[in-house]
């Protein structure tokens, strides 16, 4: 890749980042109108993305970019009015945008021109005529920095001028510090009561013209002394602008400033110049780095941007650290020598914090996430002529970046069904003594190693009676079957299921829900569902909080080896002679008074080696459904670096990856919600009596 | 495609040639990452017996696949000669490192261009689609597989 088009890359990114920010700032606006920091983030996220467009060659992106920008730079000024209409158009050309910038191809210039007509049209209302917008110099405001030195006359104050409305009337033209010098007044006996003495120092950034400052004086300049000097946009340090300001010769200035001291203390020691010019040029210093620091776009931070690819393949080689690690442990268990334990203890701590160091790299708050849902709960809302609050907590939730990314897409499903058939019209929610505004409730909160996400809206709540008729009318279950709430809520995630009567644009057509269970579980968390009639439902997804690493719990099978997540462990007992007896009949542990359906591994994976006499059974569990798995031996417990399986093995459904174990052999990790499907199937429906 | 490819000479390629149940098979020497010794194999329970299991490459975690399947021939028993060849294949798209059970590695020689003759229409107990062609090398026939096709199909 060769450096412009690896700079080209960095602004697509850069673009991707600030649109998220323009979006947001833009949805916050639409709350909060007057609000100035979410109006100086829109405006400075449109300024950034048309100037470094067209220094990347994204032209069509500027041209476009540009007019926007003047809008918000016209309500940036007050000179107009943030209407809502105006937001929504601003929210329709960020997606032109990004359409500009993803598939420029396929961009029809006409809508682009169409929502400029649009922005025309608002600023044309507002009585400023898109010409003069045209006429704008690129500048955004043009804001130039002065430096106004003034001594008025001696006798000014007995003329009737107050020096201070001057002073303010400066201020007026844009935001300025003021420092007054004091050299000028003489010693008490020859001070005049009525005389001027003091003389000012001004430093001023404004869009307006040099003229406009002179008119301020344009009374008073008779016998007074005034300079306006233009600065240049970098602050200078101190020694430059004494000098500039003919206050300090340079000569005086390099001599001083070679013996590495604070210069300003060093010239004022020296009596070079008096502390009130020397303070004069400290506040210009200070007013120049605040007026550029206002200017740059973001302000620094202290990260850096990495590909994604560089992360993974850090976590491979990690993931490859902690096995040797492990293969070295066990090696050296071997050996009685303390010194060599020692060290290989040294390293396991060593290569464990490495190994959390790097999965904390890869944490994303989940906020990152639900940002982008704000924009889709207020255009559903819309289209369904909904009123919709979105709320949402714990945005600060962190998670593997793997993990966010592919949960965009289940979130979005159920938010969607939410939207649509969760909540209710506002009129029918009065009847039902509901506010008229329906809320949903994104919310994100760690459990163990587990991260909890979940969607809850105050809608009518899931319809007990049309999911079960449509489960009988599929053959799912039989019409006498008994079923928990929650059985009966996991019918929602079979294929083809759907209970809306009529099909939407949003939802209804019966595929998704069963997509958003597969993509939750290849994520190896589960989805709970809980709901109330009238009051509402929440589906919770609950995921584990890295895809890389996991604990496992080793166990033997015939001759196998395999990886159980410790997660999914509820516990382990032992398989009892009688249950032993009952082959083939009954697959059923009494513990503790419930009956859990188990699955002998052995038979699973054909095993073709006689079962162990005291085989175990690992009770593990998805959700609310628990299965026993018969296993020969446990082997103890084992920190898992998963490998996934290549496609040539996609087939085989049972396994969600494998790892490498301390010998090298690779050992295969169970897929807990397949086995627990796959144990609870047969017997589907049919309660534990 | 094998008959528009009997207009033109086909490209000489260096090949690693490999035993299997008797059958001498060549690999484009550069999909050939390494050999190895027959080394600890994980049985995947429930795989097609083409990719029966899993073998650990450096760190990797690998399917090795077993030719004879497709080829419909006899189980051999593991020898002192057993190798497995690790090759990178092209698997829709991804590329995909495969591990491949043989009997014998035999050299890495050049196959001619020239030498390489259509598969027979008739006479053959493998699927066609499976074989780009057959070598031939002093009077052996050299059978060179289509192992991006064999792995696709069904």
């Amino acid at each position: 890749m060769n450096a412009a088009t690896d700079a080209a890359q960095v602004y697509l990114e850069e673009v991707a980042d600030l649109l998220v920010q323009l979006e947001e700032a833009l949805l916050g606006l639409e709350q909060a109108p007057d609000d100035r920091d979410l109006l100086d983030t829109a405006f400075r996220a449109l300024h950034t993305i048309k100037g470094s467009g067209a220094m990347f060659g994204f032209d069509a992106v500027a041209d476009f970019t540009h007019h926007l920008e003047n809008a918000f730079d016209q309500v940036r000024k007050g000179k107009l009015k943030l209407s809502s209409t105006l937001v929504g158009i601003a929210l329709a050309s960020k997606d032109h945008i990004r359409a500009l910038i993803e598939h420029p191809a396929e961009v029809d210039p006409a809508a682009g021109d169409k929502l400029l007509a649009e922005v025309t049209l608002c600023m044309a209302a507002a009585g400023r005529t898109p010409v003069a917008v045209a006429s704008d110099p690129g500048e955004p405001s043009g804001l130039v920095t002065w430096r106004i030195r003034f001594r008025l006359a001696r006798d000014v104050v007995a003329n009737g001028t107050n020096p201070l409305r001057l002073l303010d009337e400066l201020r007026e033209l844009g935001p300025c510090e003021v420092v007054a010098l004091t050299d000028g007044i003489p010693v008490l006996e020859e001070i005049d009561v009525a005389g001027c003495y003091v003389a000012w120092d001004v430093v001023l950034t404004t869009n307006r013209p040099k003229s406009a400052i002179e008119e301020v004086f344009i009374f008073v300049i008779d016998g007074m002394e005034l300079a306006i000097d233009r600065l240049p946009e970098q602050p200078s340090r101190l020694g430059d602008i004494l000098v500039r300001r003919g206050d300090l010769s340079p000569e005086v200035a390099e001599a001083i400033a070679a013996r590495q001291e604070k210069l300003g203390t060093l010239l004022v020691r020296e009596g070079v110049i008096s502390e009130d010019r020397l303070r004069s040029a400290l506040t210009e210093q200070q007013h120049m780095r605040a007026e550029a620091g206002k200017a740059t776009v973001a302000p620094a931070v202290g990260s850096i941007r990495v590909p994604a690819e560089r992360l993974d393949s850090l976590m491979d080689q990690v993931g490859e650290l902690v096995i040797a690690q492990a293969r070295l442990r066990q090696m050296v268990m071997a050996f009685e020598d303390p010194a060599m334990r020692s060290i290989a203890e040294e390293i396991e701590r060593l290569s464990n914090g490495l190994r959390d160091t790097t999965m904390g790299i890869r944490m994303v708050p989940i906020g990152t996430l639900f940002g982008r849902f704000r924009r889709l709960v207020r255009d559903l809302a819309q289209e369904l002529g909904k009123s919709v609050q979105l709320t949402m907590a714990g945005e600060e939730t962190e998670l593997d970046k793997t993990v966010i990314e592919r949960l965009a897409d289940p979130l979005i499903h159920v938010i969607r069904n939410s939207l649509d058939h969760g909540l209710e019209d506002a009129r029918t929610r009065q009847q039902a003594g509901k506010e008229r505004e329906g809320r949903i409730h994104l919310s994100a909160a760690h459990s163990g190693a587990q991260v909890l996400i979940t969607v809850r809206d105050d809608g009518r709540g899931l319809d007990r009676d049309a999911i079960r008729a449509k489960a009988v009318e599929n053959g799912r279950i039989a019409e006498d079957t008994a079923l928990s709430d929650g059985e009966l809520f996991q019918l929602i995630f079979a294929p083809g299921f759907s209970t809306a009567s009529t099909v939407t644009s949003v939802s209804g057509r019966g595929v998704g829900m069963d997509v958003v269970k597969r993509t939750i579980e290849t994520l190896r968390g589960t989805i709970d569902v809980a709901s109330t009639p009238g009051a509402g439902t929440a589906i919770t997804f609950s995921l584990p909080l890295t895809l890389a690493i996991i604990d496992g719990l080793l166990v033997r099978v015939g001759h196998g080896r395999y990886v159980i997540p410790l997660l999914a462990v509820v516990e382990c007992v032992e398989l009892s002679e009688e249950a032993e007896q009952r082959h083939k009949g009954r697959n059923f542990l009494n513990i503790r008074g419930d009956l859990i359906p188990f699955l002998r591994l052995r038979e699973a994976f054909h095993s073709p080696l006689p079962a162990d006499p005291y085989q175990k059974v690992v009770i593990v569990s998805t959700g609310e459904r628990r299965i026993g798995l018969v296993v020969d031996q446990l082997l103890g417990g084992h920190q898992t670096v998963i490998k996934s399986l290549s496609k040539l093995h996609a087939d085989v459904g049972t396994f969600s990856g494998a790892t490498i174990l301390g010998d090298g052999t690779v050992a295969l990790i169970l897929d807990i919600a397949h086995l627990v499907a796959r144990g609870q199937n047969p017997d589907a429906g049919r309660k534990a009596v | 495609m094998t008959q528009t490819a009997a207009h033109d000479p086909r490209p000489s390629f260096e090949a690693l040639t490999l035993g299997i149940a008797g059958e001498v098979f060549a690999l484009d020497a550069n999909t050939v990452r390494e050999i190895l010794d027959v080394i600890a194999v994980t049985e995947v329970p429930g795989a097609r017996d083409f990719v029966p299991g899993l073998i650990n490459v450096r760190g990797r975690v690998v399917p090795l696949a077993d030719l004879r399947v497709k080829f419909g021939m006899e189980q051999t028993a593991k020898t002192e000669d057993s190798r497995i060849v690790v090759v990178e294949i092209d698997l829709d798209g991804e590329p995909t490192i495969v591990g491949l059970l043989a009997d014998k590695v035999f050299e890495v020689s050049e196959i001619a261009g020239a030498s390489i003759a259509d598969t027979p229409e008739t006479g053959m107990n493998w699927r066609a689609d499976y074989i780009k062609g057959i070598g031939k090398r002093g009077d052996d026939f050299i059978i060179i597989p289509d192992i991006g096709r064999i792995f696709t199909a069904d």
